[in-house]
């Protein structure tokens, strides 16, 4: 179990970088603490395998250092890391048994035999693979052939950390959802330092502590769940969080209101100065479920057009007009339904400033 | 909706595909079967034997001698070829400019005629002329001067060679094709895993090129088996009858004595072997890392 740091990592895959496009990671300081259980969400080819290879040290950074509890290991080959890593699709030793395969990690490692069949017993009742234990991996289900890949991330106890790399891709639903929970039971347990990585924001949110969202090569924000919903650093994370996705208004400042086209939005003031300092291209953002419907005219409410109104069971989203950009809003499935014209409230408590992309303030 | 139809016309379909075949196999084949068992004195005079030329052939020591003969050599071409083959391309570079030279340079005793290969190695191992033979005797380190023509583990050696030098390479691309399909992830994994080079040979990448492997086995089975126009150029099937395989063996039954009984009876018998051998290699592989082991 360790503490792990990147510190100004970046990598690029091409031979001979000529700009910041050629990097896959750009330039990237984070620290894991021991015992952490992380997500690491993003956008498929963001770079989240890219920075789980080089924790572990498939990969070796182009720049920067990987420490592990503050020492350097950045040229040291993950065989001597002692890290497990857990790749998205099921990789077997096929002629070995299962448990053969569960003890390979330990066997080469020279653990006592005792011991071993120790571990590979705790692990298969875990996952619930003691019915197949001295069975050939190869004959199984994909479902079991990747309970087995994930047994064999499990099974050393004293790893620096447990890297998941979209593990639960070629599950079922149904099972995918026990074994997140089960992973999350594992951490409970053993407080290893575990990352997931994931383009799944409620797998994200259900296994995780804390989350870090990549985007582009960057690291975009790092939170709490809440923390991430509530107070998006980068228009990414509003769309990528939360469905539908934040709501993003091209606009300007006047005083303490954002205008949209025609439509004049309250800020609160704190906000507005913030706006006012920000350079760059000003968007408002807000929430679907944070916008006010009304049927009727209210004071400050913005007259829309109401496009479509889908029902989603518990909720209902409204997507509407405002002179030619679209607002989508979240309503309870009790909330009167509006007609062909709606006013739309923007709570200025939930209503954020973006300047090129970052929260302002 | 489609109306179905109620015959089975759709078998004309397959009708080409029949003509085909059997004007191509089952019809020489048959010829075989039938020239197998009777004596033939001349076109029109022909009279039924019933199994006597097959007796006649299973007790034929010659044909014995051939037989050892012909096991031995395609059992030393697999015990050579296959590991030789799987380490060629275990060492052949991944990426880069030497994946095209080193297949081309591979490519090239394959697709040299098979009796041109013969002729080129007479002339290699000539004792008088040959580079090989000339550079081999130069060194004085044979009691007996190397001459292919003369000795027969001279003659078997000379043969070795070729037969090595001329298919080993296609052992080793079906190997290399193999290895290049095993998903990167296994590597890794193996690495997380702390797996040693030795582990990773013995249970990723063995296990992956089993496929590729048993399509090799059988392969270099049947044509190491059915052998003829390489032996045939270098030795003849000579010195004496020291290197004469089934198949040179058979060509002398029946067009240098024109004993057509024996040799289809002959023939068939070496079909069957050949047969009977592919099914047992090919059991065996499609089971080996197979079933479950109970403990």
């Amino acid at each position: 179990m360790a503490r792990i740091d990147l510190e100004e990592v970046a990598h690029s895959y091409a031979p001979r970088t000529q700009s910041l496009q050629d990097y896959a990671l750009k330039r990237i300081h984070i620290t894991w603490e021991d015992g952490g259980a992380y997500a690491l969400l993003g956008p498929s080819g963001c770079g989240k395998t890219t920075m789980l290879n080089i924790i572990s040290g498939l990969l070796v950074p182009s720049q920067g250092k990987v420490l592990y509890d503050g020492r350097d290991v950045t040229a040291m080959a993950p065989e001597r890391r002692n890290i497990a890593q857990v790749f998205q699709f099921p990789v077997l030793y096929d002629t070995m048994t299962v448990a053969e395969n569960l003890a390979f990690p330990l066997r080469n490692r020279g653990v006592a035999p005792d011991r071993i069949r120790h571990r590979v017993k705790e692990v298969a009742d875990m996952l619930d693979l003691t019915g197949v234990i001295n069975k050939k991996a190869a004959g199984l289900s994909a479902d079991a052939k990747q309970k087995i890949s994930l047994g064999r991330g499990l099974v050393r106890d004293d790893v620096a950390a447990i890297l998941f790399d979209e593990p639960l891709t070629v599950i079922d639903p149904h099972l995918k959802w026990q074994l997140r929970r089960k992973l999350k039971e594992i951490h409970e347990r053993s407080r290893t330092t575990m990352v997931y990585v994931t383009h799944d924001q409620v797998e994200a949110m259900t296994f995780a502590d804390t989350i870090v969202v990549m985007y582009e090569g960057e690291v975009v924000q790092v939170g709490t769940p809440e923390a991430l919903y509530e107070q998006p650093r980068h228009k990414f994370v509003g769309y990528f969080i939360g469905s539908p996705g934040m709501n993003f208004l091209a606009c300007r400042l006047e005083g303490d209101t954002a205008h949209v086209n025609g439509a004049v939005i309250p800020l609160d003031s704190e906000t507005a100065e913030a706006g006012r300092r920000a350079r760059g291209k000003l968007e408002l953002g807000i929430r679907p479920m944070h916008l006010e419907v009304h049927s009727r005219q209210v004071s400050g409410g913005v007259p829309v057009a109401v496009r479509l109104i889908e029902d989603q069971g518990d909720a209902k989203i409204v997507t509407t007009a405002l002179d030619g950009q679209t607002v989508v809003a979240r309503i309870p499935e009790t909330h009167p339904v509006p007609g062909e014209k709606a006013w739309l409230r923007f709570p200025p408590q939930w209503t954020r400033l973006f300047a090129d992309e970052r929260l302002v303030g | 909706m489609m109306e179905k139809w109620e015959d089975n016309r759709a078998w004309y379909l397959v009708l080409p595909v029949f003509v085909v075949v059997a004007f191509s196999a089952i019809i020489p084949l048959m010829t075989v079967v039938n020239y197998s068992i009777q004596d033939i004195f001349g076109p029109g005079n022909a009279v039924f034997v019933g199994t006597e030329w097959y007796e006649e052939m299973l007790t034929d020591k010659r044909l014995h001698d051939a037989l050892w003969r012909q096991f031995i050599f395609s059992g030393l071409v697999l015990l050579i070829e296959i590991p030789l083959g799987i380490l060629i391309a275990l060492a052949m570079p991944k990426k880069g400019w030497g994946v095209s030279a080193s297949l081309v340079t591979l490519a090239i005793p394959l697709l040299i005629p098979w009796n041109v290969i013969g002729t080129i190695w007479i002339i290699f191992t000539r004792p008088d002329i040959g580079l090989f033979g000339v550079w081999i005797n130069s060194l004085d380190l044979l009691q007996v001067p190397f001459d292919h023509t003369a000795r027969p583990l001279y003659a078997w050696i000379t043969l070795m060679a070729m037969e090595v030098w001329h298919w080993t390479p296609l052992v080793a691309l079906l190997c290399y094709a193999g290895l290049r399909a095993i998903p990167e992830a296994y590597y890794q994994a193996a690495r997380i895993d702390g797996a040693s080079a030795w582990a990773v040979f013995r249970y990723i990448q063995l296990p992956k090129m089993r496929g590729v492997l048993t399509i090799a086995v059988l392969l270099r089975w049947m044509d190491s088996f059915l052998i003829y126009a390489e032996p045939f150029a270098l030795t003849g099937g000579g010195p004496g009858n020291t290197t004469t395989f089934l198949s040179i063996y058979l060509v002398k039954l029946a067009t240098g004595q024109f004993d057509l009984g024996p040799a289809a009876a002959f023939s068939l018998i070496y079909f069957l072997i050949v047969l009977l051998f592919c099914f047992i290699f090919y059991q065996a592989l499609l089971n080996v890392g197979r079933g479950e082991k109970i403990s």
